[in-house]
């Protein structure tokens, strides 16, 4: 970073979807993924005569994610129009929030190579979401089709300072206030599924002999994953710092005005789009159909009693309380609050935290990666893997049958004991038992005994592999070696 | 028959004299003798009407309750959504609309065993004071054909004029329910807003609309607001408090009772004749120990103007959706999106409803923004608090509906400002979001209807009718009829 020759200054406006299970103003269902134009009603669908009722707990939710993005939380707040045209908008304007948004003035702290960052939070709004358009693929190539189910699903917008200063820090962002959101249970940020989106306002600052020129910012869109929006921020820095050496226009100059550009994630470039004349006016204006929110400290103390821990507060009693690594702590955070709470019990179970991250973040994770699934989805309690971690330890269970075992008792279900028993792994404790078939082998190696008398002390090898086929290994090898030897000196 | 009030036709059927049949098939046939001239219905429900009287017959014949209207005729102004029925707003947009819910009045209508005759005329989206506007067919007053009903709500006014229905509802953004209510000499009562819920009215301005009755008297006037007042979950503005029984109420004199009149309603531009029919209206109310005070709104000379911001900004974001893309006329042709929706609002609207979204349009523009329509809020403001001043010293205000009785069709059609002025006495109301009634006071020498209007608190509906019913039950304006 040190050996740019600029400065890049980055606001994310972030948009998520909230995890209510109706829209914003209407009672339709916010599942992803249904029949087109199925999840609608004459509300959402924008029909005359048809009025919009807000969805208290979709405000709850999002002054819970205002709460813990630490913002203000205002007293009175309002619904707005934002007017414009469009064919994914059936009212042909958006009811969000303008002047008096629910919440302003926050912070969200990442982490950076430099140490810990605040990011200063200029607001978070609700509003609701647009229908989808499809363009038609082939056909006349006219027709497009548009699909009203995502109309009016809650929207949080959350508006970032323009504090971040390189794309790895945009990322961090992202990645931190995704981990809050989805630990808050607020949002599951799907980018891929659009829950959560992205734009960023990008210019840099080139210091020259007279100080610092700022260029005209940019606003990036289309950004579909976290590594694009680090991409494409590098990119357009870059490309800015090229514009300002060939045309040296810079913010603020007569004739220079924000400016859109999309990214393209295969070419890796951003495309400016055609400037403007003018700003879009959306003739914002008080929506008649809604009443003013008023909300005093009792809704905001309620909110915030569902709080819980958040994942910054988290990680330092993590770390401190399992006296775990922060490379760990992270690992197992990042995963999310059924995650850490997963591992607690697990820990608290087998009463050995170390090992308790170990199955975690080796085996447990893998299974949950490779079926695709969330720890919420987890066929064997946190107890049941406790369990096996005991017994393991108990019985000298080696690692591979313990792995063995814990497949088992994924795929097939059961108990650590009735896996271990089901597979054979019981081990022989019983020394007369033992001692049995320490003789029995010896029997049957006579000239391994033989042999052994006669100081060939590798010979005992044999007879001690004997034992552990007959014991199907499952006989601490320090037992075998302790008795054969004293069979071996009283034969 | 179709000469009497809703109440005097409830109480017949319920002695069981006559059948809810017969009485709707003799307004159905008032319908059909008269509104080829008087042309106050878009839409007559001839079979369904019919088969609902019988309904209602064979279930009083069981000894099955019924509702508060049972039996009872109820024309509907082309503005509220009715299941599976066109519901045009008198716009050509909205001519093939068929909406897949009742408006909540409707509903209401529907559980009270009203019978649901049919749609009435209206200006195009409730935009205007003639019903000149519809894009369908001008609707003519009843005691003078060459004369307009007033407007936006003339079908629903005319309708109960012309004995076509007892009972009609109309909407009241300006004043569209009592200003058509005074031209053609029929009671109109605009509820405070949020008294009413507006689920299912097609909105021109929603923090002004509001869904009220029209009749031949108060006591059908309490009639029908009794059922249709009331919380609605579906309309956020509507207020979830108590509706009185008015009926029960309604014979009870305000007394003491002091009648506040503002001196702003009586200045230029007032008729003569008018003038002098309020004012022996109030004479009616002195006789009876009311005490008369000079009350004064000094804001009121900018309600015109303020609701025209107000309204037209609210109309051009309201009227947004009808674009012709998921619904409501489409233009046959069109090259790209713009295009589109420039050819379908192009064809869909008319001149006066693409006038208002224009100014409203404007007035939200940034640049304009303050200077309009944030000015305009704050004028808004100042004139509710002329109400809640005068209020404190009077239990209502009266003073004339319309500066003038009906006038001939055409005659204002091409003066936009002439015909916005028909409003300033009623647009007051509508800003302030207080009750207003229009009841019958006198006629013209030329036997045009005259109205007086009362105005009171929010929520004080109870009162207000109250008041009413005493300068009705001392004068016989309500009973007269025109010859048709
Ligand atoms: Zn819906």
């Amino acid at each position: 970073m040190a050996d740019l020759p600029y400065r890049i200054v980055i606001g994310l406006e972030v948009h998520v979807q909230l995890l209510t299970q109706t829209k914003l103003f209407c009672g339709c269902s916010t599942r992803f993924g249904q029949p087109p134009n199925s999840a609608t009603c004459p509300v959402c669908l924008g029909l005359p005569g048809a009025l919009p009722v807000m969805n208290r707990r979709a405000f709850d939710l999002a002054v819970k994610a205002a709460l813990a993005l630490n913002c203000r939380i205002a007293s009175f707040t309002k619904w707005d129009r934002k007017n414009y045209y469009y064919p994914d908008l059936p009212k042909n304007y958006q009811i969000s929030q303008y002047d008096l948004p629910f919440s302003s003035d926050g912070h969200l702290d990442i982490q950076t190579p430099e140490g810990t960052k605040r990011i200063g939070i200029i607001r978070a709004h609700l509003e609701e979401d647009a229908g989808k358009l499809l363009h038609e693929e082939g056909g006349s190539g006219k027709d497009s089709l548009v699909d009203l189910n995502r109309t009016g699903t809650p929207l949080l917008e959350i508006v970032s300072q323009p504090e971040l200063s390189a794309p790895e820090e945009a990322k961090a962002y992202l990645e931190e206030l995704r981990l809050l959101l989805k630990a808050l249970e607020i949002s599951d940020c799907e980018m891929q599924e659009g829950s959560l989106r992205c734009d960023a306002n990008v210019n840099i600052h080139v210091p020259h002999a007279d100080g610092v020129a700022a260029t005209p910012i940019v606003e990036v869109k289309n950004l579909n994953s976290f590594r694009a929006v680090e991409r494409a921020i590098k990119f357009e820095a870059n490309r800015q710092y090229g514009q300002f050496q060939s045309d040296g226009k810079k913010l603020g100059d007569r004739g220079v005005s924000k400016a859109t550009a999309g990214w393209d994630d295969v070419r890796g470039v951003t495309v400016v789009q055609r400037r403007k004349e003018e700003a879009s006016d959306y003739r914002y204006f008080p929506d008649p159909d809604l009443v003013p929110i008023e909300v005093d400290s009792a809704w905001i103390a309620e909110v915030r009693a569902l709080l819980g821990e958040l994942p910054a507060a988290q990680r330092t009693r993590l770390q401190s309380q399992y006296a775990l690594s922060a490379y760990d702590t992270e690992v197992i955070t990042r995963q999310g609050r059924p995650f850490v709470a997963y591992f607690e019990e697990l820990a608290r179970g087998c009463g050995d935290a170390a090992e308790a991250k170990n199955w975690l973040t080796n085996e447990i994770l893998q299974t949950l990666n490779d079926r695709k699934s969330d720890v919420r989805a987890f066929p064997q309690p946190a107890d049941a893997i406790a369990e096996l971690i005991r017994e393991a330890k108990a019985t000298g269970l080696n690692k591979q049958r313990a792995r063995d075992v814990y497949a088992h008792m994924v795929s097939e279900g059961g108990t650590a004991k009735e896996v271990i028993k089901k597979l054979g792994f019981t081990p022989v404790t019983d020394e007369g038992q033992l001692r049995d078939i320490v003789r029995r082998a010896m029997a049957a190696n006579a000239k391994a005994v033989t042999d052994f008398k006669n100081g060939k002390v590798k010979a005992a090898d044999a007879i001690k592999g004997a034992v552990m086929r007959e014991t199907k290994g499952m006989a601490r090898t320090e037992m075998v070696q302790q008795i054969l030897l004293e069979e071996l000196q009283r034969a | 028959m179709i000469e009497h009030t809703a109440a005097d036709l409830l109480a017949t059927l319920r002695k069981g004299d006559g059948s809810a049949e017969s009485l709707t098939g003799a307004f159905l046939d008032a319908i059909r003798q008269r509104d080829t001239r008087v042309r106050a219905f878009l839409h007559v429900d001839e079979a369904a009407a019919l088969e609902k009287a019988h309904d209602i017959d064979a279930r009083r014949k069981r000894g099955e309750p019924l509702g508060a209207l049972a039996g009872i005729p109820v024309a509907v102004k082309d503005v509220l959504c009715t299941a599976g029925q066109r519901t045009t707003c008198g716009s050509k947009v909205l001519q093939s609309f068929v909406p897949p819910y009742d408006a909540h009045v409707i509903s209401r209508l529907r559980r009270a065993d009203a019978v649901l005759i049919g749609k009435t005329n209206m200006d195009e989206f409730a935009m205007g004071s003639s019903t000149e506007n519809s894009a369908y067919q001008i609707t003519r007053n009843p005691w003078e054909l060459a004369c307009t009903p007033g407007g936006s709500s003339g079908g629903s006014a005319a309708a109960v004029a012309a004995c076509e229905t007892p009972l009609a509802l109309g909407s009241d953004t300006g004043g569209s329910i009592r200003q058509p209510a005074s031209l053609c000499g029929v009671v109109g009562l605009k509820p405070t807003y949020g008294r009413v819920s507006r689920f299912g009215l097609v909105a021109f301005a929603s923090s002004l609309d509001q869904v009220g009755p029209l009749t031949h008297d108060v006591r059908d006037a309490a009639l029908l607001l009794e059922v249709i007042a009331g919380h609605d979950a579906r309309d956020s503005t509507s207020v979830d408090r108590p509706v009185p029984k008015y009926t029960r109420t309604l014979d009870d004199p305000v007394q003491p009772l002091t009648i506040g009149v503002p001196r702003e309603y009586f200045g230029a531009g007032l008729d003569g004749e008018v003038e002098q029919a309020v004012r022996a209206a109030l004479k009616v109310y002195e006789k009876a120990g009311t005490k008369l005070l000079d009350v004064s709104l000094p804001y009121s000379q900018y309600a015109v103007a303020t609701y025209y911001v107000v309204a037209t900004a609210e109309a051009s974001s309201n009227l947004a959706r009808y674009d012709g893309v998921h619904y409501g006329h489409r233009a046959a042709k069109h090259d790209d999106l713009i295009d589109l929706y420039c050819r379908s609002r192009g064809e869909g609207f008319g001149a006066e409803v693409k006038r208002r979204i224009m100014l409203g349009t404007y007035v939200l523009s940034s640049g304009y923004k303050d200077a309009y329509y944030v000015k305009s809020l704050q004028v808004r403001r100042l004139i509710k608090d002329d109400f809640d001043r005068a209020f404190a010293q009077c239990d209502v205000i009266a003073g004339p509906v319309s500066p003038t009785a009906a006038f001939r069709l055409g005659d204002r059609s091409d003066d936009p400002l002439a015909m916005y002025l028909s409003d300033i006495y009623t647009i007051s109301a509508n800003l302030s979001g207080i009750a207003g009634i229009s009841i019958p006071c006198g006629f013209t020498k030329g036997g045009l209807p005259i109205g007086l209007q009362l105005q009171a608190p929010p929520f004080e509906e109870e009162k207000l009718l109250r008041v009413a019913r005493m300068h009705e039950r001392a004068t016989d304006w309500h009973t007269r009829r025109p010859k048709l």
